[in-house]
């Protein structure tokens, strides 16, 4: 009734390739970026700002990122994590050293992760699927040992950890949890318009054929080479982004145990769970596996369920990990694809066929 | 439309397993209910909030269990035995962190308002989340005590006015290892000449006490080497040839989890004496060394407090908590390692609420004002006495410089049952560690903006 494309018609090339092509969908996204911009800051608190949100969208973003990778392009990777952990310690480097503003330090942290993911990208040349994601697994344990192993990369501290610098961004003290979370929703709504547009666009149609069939698109005049490069070129910008913001405006002090291979996995999830080859999959994803767990725990608490503590902290990873099984079983394609359906019964409703 | 039918019929039988799961939850284990059920989470002026963050899940459970398991007994047992400290009742909420930073983080921000002043401090059980809680405790103001753990540097308290790594740290410990290397040995000059190996983890924790081990080796003239042992550390055997190879006098067993059990059974494969295997204090506890058998035998760790049941603050646990069914834990565990390292928490955490309640009057106490009696704690060993934990722990003073208050380490060893003390308290080469303490520290100052303390009252 409501949802519907009934007497819209793009009358130019321009319109007709816009990235939400329905008027409602426009209206809509342009709701949730007010809500995001301007109603949570003016209701959410200090611990859903602080915890949640940032959280919430840093993963977001770096799930964006793997989700070029393994999504649009079709090649798996487990050392993700990484990536980020690149772009936090150069990030770091960056405004230590060279002092930097905050924002060109966000660029060339995602710049540099960019460089190191080319690198681990090459194996891809070569072999694909398991064998692929074994060798980025090595990325994940290069990388780890390389900062473990010399610590110049934490500026030569004896602990080993890196203690991000105040930011400041032309006058404005980024300081307040509200300040972060709004860095944070800037960087992560500019970089999540550019993934949706660089997925629709040539090299986008590409990658996609690319995952398809690799053969294939190579004989319709695809170059695997440049493209699989690029795609891990781009998914790492978009990890070492969101390294870079997990340290600055979610931590502050870090090991690189913070981005250990169990990150990886958890990043792998967001995206099977949220939908590969979406941005919207991204989203829902990071919603799933960050948000989830600490609902079910808090819901335990809310609930007032008493018992012995030890079971109740195990209960949670078993209402999760039944949560996780039940989408899976519903919705193989994830939890884009169930807001696909909705969308397509939405245009049905109130008279379906 | 039919498949949305068969949705939520799925939908329904898993909201019914999962409720019925909780169902069984709910009947109570009579050994382990606990104490937060009775008063629940809302409290009153009267009341002392404490936030409990605990990992009774994952691979480290046994450490977080031990240690969150004695920690809250010894807040039963002062409800229980003197109806709290000064009239106040001690209410405590657990959350599960799985030792995970990020949940470690939410924990912290989900209880730090509760209670009527607030969360008092937090003992966040795990470095990194320490490391994660630093920079948003300061701007909360909320102590973090990470005992026996955490940053190092943070014992300089004018850089770190909130952050108390207490009683002692990592790089005070391995001063004391050397030292008690040398007592064995007949005499510091005896260190000339000697081969020790470093077997760390090759993770930040591990590596943290390489720059004092160096530094060591040149002052005294023995001669380290640095082994890292790749995480999670289940396979050391090249390394334990390369020791072979070396022939050292001691080995130094630093590591974490699994991997403090590996080399004990290495060295007794190349029959490598136990008894000089050092073990740091995380790899000292009876579910390091129960899994190695006989080869666990002679072996011989650091530890900053006693061990066993035979303590009268333990034998009150027993008496007061699990007699009246009111144990967090297995009461099996009572008296083991990382159970009494939590009654230790308990005591540092209570006695400093009892000397800020000394200034600020009987009530429920606030992070500054905890703040203010961690920096002035001074639990004698008369006063250890009268709380029954005389020998369990070293006396303790603090000061606004000095937030580590003592460094005291002791050696334990391990004979074959149960771990035996080893001589006395050994004090630290304190001179030594507060150089490093202050060049990593204004380090930390410096690339955070941060103006170091020049008196007491400061950035507080």
């Amino acid at each position: 009734m409501i949802y519907r494309e009934s007497g819209q018609f793009a009358s130019s090339y321009a319109k007709d390739m816009r990235m939400f092509p329905l008027l409602q969908d426009r209206w809509a996204f342009g709701a949730l970026l007010v809500f995001a911009f301007v109603v949570i800051p003016l209701i959410a608190n200090d611990y859903w700002l602080s915890s949640i949100l940032t959280l919430f969208l840093i993963y977001s973003l770096s799930a964006i990122g793997l989700n070029i990778l393994t999504g649009f392009c079709g090649q798996l990777s487990l050392g993700h994590a990484a990536f980020m952990a690149v772009g936090a310690y150069a990030s770091y480097n960056f405004a230590v050293r060279l002092h930097t503003p905050v924002l060109v330090n966000f660029l060339l942290a995602g710049f540099v992760a960019a460089a190191v993911g080319l690198l681990f990208g090459l194996p891809s040349l070569r072999i694909k699927g398991f064998y692929l994601a074994v060798a980025t697994l090595a990325a994940q344990f290069t990388i780890e040992w390389v900062l473990v192993s010399f610590n110049w990369f934490a500026g030569g501290s004896m602990l080993g950890a890196i203690d991000t610098p105040p930011m400041n961004i032309m006058g404005w003290d980024v300081s307040s949890n509200l300040d972060k979370y709004l860095l944070t929703l800037s960087v992560v709504v500019v970089l999540a318009i550019v993934a949706k547009n660089l997925g629709r666009s040539e090299v986008g149609r590409s990658w996609r054929a690319i995952r398809d069939l690799d053969v294939a698109a190579e004989i319709m005049g695809i170059r695997l080479f440049p493209y699989k490069l690029l795609a891990f070129m781009v998914s790492s910008f978009y990890a070492g982004v969101a390294g870079a913001l997990y340290a600055f405006c979610y931590l502050g002090s870090l090991e690189v145990t913070a981005f250990e291979l169990a990150v990886s996995f958890r990043l792998l999830g967001m995206i099977i769970i949220g939908g590969l080859g979406t941005i919207l999959g991204s989203f829902l994803g990071a919603g799933f596996i960050v948000l989830l767990p600490i609902l079910i725990s808090q819901a335990i608490v809310f609930l007032h369920i008493s018992g012995a503590s030890d079971f109740l902290a195990n209960a949670e990873l078993m209402i999760f990990g039944g949560l996780i099984i039940l989408f899976l079983i519903v919705e193989p394609y994830g939890l884009a694809r169930l807001w696909q359906t909705i969308k397509e019964k939405l245009r049905l409703w109130p008279f379906p066929y | 439309m039919q498949a949305t039918g068969k949705t939520l019929r799925v939908l329904l039988a898993l909201a019914l397993t999962a409720g019925l799961m909780l169902a069984a939850g709910c009947e109570k284990d009579p050994q382990q209910s606990s104490a937060e059920a009775d008063t629940g989470p809302d409290v009153a002026d009267n009341e002392q909030f404490i936030p409990i963050l605990i990992y009774r899940t994952g691979p480290f459970a046994p450490g977080g269990s031990g240690i969150g398991g004695g920690y809250e007994d010894y807040l039963v047992l002062l409800n229980e035995r003197d109806g709290g400290i000064n009239g106040v009742k001690l209410v405590f909420e657990e959350c599960e962190t799985a030792y995970n930073t990020d949940r470690g983080v939410e924990c912290y921000e989900r209880l730090k308002n509760k209670g009527a002043k607030g969360a008092p401090v937090f003992h966040p059980l795990s470095t990194g989340i320490t490391y994660a809680l630093i920079d948003r405790a300061t701007r909360d103001k909320i102590p973090i005590i990470s005992l026996g753990y955490g940053r190092t540097d943070a014992s300089d308290g004018t850089v770190f006015p909130y952050i108390f790594p207490l009683i002692t740290n990592y790089w005070s410990q391995n001063t004391a290892k050397i030292r008690y290397i040398a007592q064995t040995e007949g005499g510091e000059d005896k260190l000339k000449g000697m081969k020790i190996v470093n077997l760390h983890l090759k993770h930040p924790y591990g590596q943290e006490t390489i720059p004092v081990l160096n530094k060591m080796a040149e002052m005294y003239g023995f001669e380290v080497t640095h082994l890292p042992v790749p995480w999670p550390g289940i396979d050391q055997k090249s390394l334990w040839l390369q020791i072979k190879k070396i022939k050292p006098d001691w080995v130094i067993n630093r590591n974490w989890g699994i991997s403090c059990t590996v080399p004990l059974r290495e060295a007794a494969r190349i029959d490598f004496p136990r008894n000089r295997v050092l073990g740091v204090w995380w790899c000292g506890s009876e579910e390091d060394v129960v899994p190695a058998g006989d080869a666990a035998t002679g072996y011989v760790t650091t530890n900053f407090h006693g061990v066993g049941k035979d303590y009268p603050v333990i034998q009150d646990i027993l008496e007061h908590v699990y007699g009246q069914m009111k144990g967090n834990i297995s009461p099996t565990r009572v008296g083991s390692v990382f159970y009494n390292r939590g009654v230790i928490h308990g005591i540092v955490t209570t006695e400093a609420i009892r000397l800020a309640q000394s200034k600020y009057g009987n009530r429920a106490i606030g992070g500054t004002e905890m703040q203010w009696a961690l920096e002035n704690l001074d639990i004698t060993e008369a006063r250890l006495i009268e709380l029954g934990a005389g020998g369990l722990m070293a006396p303790l003073k603090t000061s606004w410089r000095d937030h580590e208050g003592g460094g005291l380490v002791r050696m334990q060893q391990w004979d074959g049952t149960k771990w035996v003390p080893l001589g006395g308290w050994i004090k630290p080469d304190a001179e030594l560690v507060h150089g490093m303490i202050k060049e990593s520290s204004a380090k930390y100052a410096r690339e955070k903006g941060i103006t170091p303390r020049t008196k007491p009252e400061d950035g507080i």
